[in-house]
């Protein structure tokens, strides 16, 4: 295993871990929009029954 | 539309999903090979230009072009196609996005059941190899021959039952059975499983492979530090001159591309389906980034770092140099298996990844003929399982009987699994650029988009990547495409396996057809309802 093999391997494989790292971080941080949907079960209409 | 819309249960879901579609046999073993053969190291230059440049762009086009489409309720290639062009061609251009999934399915689910039939064979000990080292490789591939069925046509008429045939009967049904509990309830919840399992399995060969050191001590130069580096040392490719001549040859450049190309899974008709099951809210940008980037991680990371080392620190040169799917997955692996201490267990474990790796994809291939059956005829789930159970079954059954030397199924993927593919991709990036329009789609795109797309995506999506398409297409038909009909009127084989194609092709577009009206109908309907709510879309 040459320097210059060194190199390739841990830059390749490294921007990938990162990429994903930073894809997934992405995705599980921030609700996705249908997420922010409520169903009609979780809205409180402030109506009163009685 | 009167039938309920089906949906992803999760974003989550989807991503893995369409990773999962993406992630095959090709990551693990057809990466290492044609890095290798290409300049090692210096080959992942071309290799990220291409993913960045062309990959990524087209993903992100096929995810927006398919949530448009389910804007209007359609999730059929066809039918998606037909509301972005405006015009019945359009249409039926859409078949290239059935035919790839179909005719690709019925035989990747034969090879898919090698996998499972190699993992079987390795935790039972079926594989036997011999004690003679010399003769493992004549035995490796006397072993692949006789599951395969490679030495005769008609496997399944020697008078038993074959354990091969056994298993793709199983693998098949286990196919549908995970169709037929829908996109939600089947696909996604066994995608979402499937692909944790399938990175520890992978990680657990990978650890293995990189603590094996030296395992012969006759042998020191054979160690996993060289594996590594006949992998990734940049090199030219004919030995001849600096590693940086690799990158002035086309050749490397273009099989970068075409790596890239295909293991996304681009140009396949199921991303804009799968995309099609998406809300209007929902973001493609980011989705369709990390979908891509999970494909990459199996493949440089995992698929970079295991089989061509494996091979190297046990068999050498010869061994590593062993490219091509079948001959690095079925004929080299297990000898290497056979070597390794514990490789019974290593061995079940690798074969069962790619048993997984090639399901979370065959899945993908049902799904758009489903949901095109559904949408075309107007017929529930129950039918339209059946009716492609039974296509797929015969057309499946036509590539198992013609066995010998698998010339159908190489033709087969030689036709539908490699040019039609090229195809499918220039009609959906002309689709995309030229007639539903750029900057229609970037703004389409944006629309709950998490991230921006990046400044470039304008001027790749419009004219590199047709530019690119077409002279991959242009290229084909210069070089290839005479050997290709030679081989179809010298062979009664290949000859029957394109008649396959052929019927294929007219079933569905007489299906097409059939569909027009009613997809006519209902698009006019969304589309002055979605006309009137969102101006800022049709402008």
């Amino acid at each position: 295993m040459t320097n210059s093999g060194w190199i390739f391997m841990v830059c390749s494989v490294g921007s990938v871990v990162a990429l994903i790292s930073w894809c997934f971080l992405k995705v599980l941080s921030m609700p996705s929009a249908t997420e922010h949907m409520h169903s009609p079960i979780d809205i409180d209409t402030k109506d009163l029954n009685t | 539309m009167s039938r309920p819309k089906e949906q992803w249960a999760s974003r989550l879901g989807v991503i893995l999903a369409v990773a999962g579609s993406a992630v095959g046999l090709g990551n693990f073993l057809r990466f290492p090979g044609n890095a290798a053969a290409n300049g090692g190291g210096a080959f992942m230059i071309p290799y990220f230009c291409a993913l960045v440049f062309l990959g990524i762009p087209i993903c992100w086009a096929e995810w927006t072009m398919g949530k448009y489409g389910g804007m209007f309720g359609f999730n059929s290639c066809p039918a998606i196609f037909g509301v972005l062009g405006r015009r019945p061609i359009w249409r039926y251009l859409g078949v290239f996005g059935l035919l790839i999934p179909v005719i690709i399915y019925m035989y990747y689910v034969l090879i898919e059941s090698w996998c499972m039939g190699y993992a079987l064979s390795f935790a039972f000990g079926w594989i036997d190899l011999g004690d003679d080292p010399n003769q493992y490789a004549a035995k490796s591939v006397e072993y692949f021959n006789g599951f395969v069925g490679a030495n005769q046509d008609g496997l399944m008429l020697d008078g038993r039952l074959h354990i091969s045939v056994v298993v793709w009967l199983v693998v098949f049904a286990v196919n549908f059975y995970f169709i037929f509990r829908g996109l939600s309830g089947g696909i996604e919840k066994f995608c979402t499983c499937a692909m944790p399992v399938m990175a520890v399995c992978a990680l657990i060969v990978l650890f293995r492979v990189l603590t094996l050191g030296t395992p012969n001590p006759d042998q020191p130069k054979l160690n996993v530090l060289n594996g590594l580096g006949f992998m990734w040392n940049p090199k030219p490719v004919n030995g001849e001159g600096t590693w940086l001549s690799a990158l002035a040859q086309p050749k490397v450049w273009m099989a970068a591309a075409g790596q890239i190309f295909f293991s996304l899974s681009v140009g396949f008709g199921v991303i804009i389906n799968y995309a099609s099951y998406l809300r209007r809210r929902d973001d493609v940008v980011l989705s369709g980034l990390t979908a891509s980037a999970t494909n990459e991680f199996f493949e440089v990371c995992l698929g970079g770092l295991i089989t061509i080392p494996a091979a190297f620190v046990f068999l050498g040169v010869a061994g590593a140099e062993a490219t091509g799917t079948f001959s690095l997955g079925f004929h080299t692996l297990p000898i290497v298996f056979e070597y390794m201490q514990g490789g019974r267990f290593f061995g079940f474990v690798w074969f069962l990844m790619l048993f997984l790796a090639a399901i979370t994809s065959s899945l993908s291939m049902l799904q758009p003929a489903i949901a095109f059956l559904e949408e075309a005829l107007g017929i529930g789930r129950k039918a339209s399982v059946a009716l492609l159970g039974f296509v797929t079954g015969l057309g499946s059954l036509f590539v198992v009987f013609f066995s010998k030397d698998l010339k159908s199924l190489v033709f087969l993927d030689d036709t539908v699994g490699t040019i039609t593919i090229v195809i499918l991709a220039a009609i959906q990036v002309i689709l995309f650029s030229w007639v539903f329009g750029v900057d229609r789609g970037i703004a389409f795109a944006h629309e709950g988009a998490q991230i921006r797309l990046p400044f470039f995506f304008k001027f790749i999506i419009k004219y590199v990547s047709p530019l690119y398409l077409l002279t991959m297409l242009g290229m084909w038909f210069w070089k290839d495409s005479y050997r290709y009909f030679d081989q179809i009127r010298n062979d009664q084989v290949i000859a029957l396996s394109f008649g396959l194609v052929i019927i294929v092709v007219v079933f569905l577009l007489i299906l097409i057809h059939i569909g027009g009206r009613r997809w006519n109908a209902e698009a006019a309907g969304a589309s002055s309802l979605l006309e009137s709510r969102t101006p800022e879309v049709h402008r």
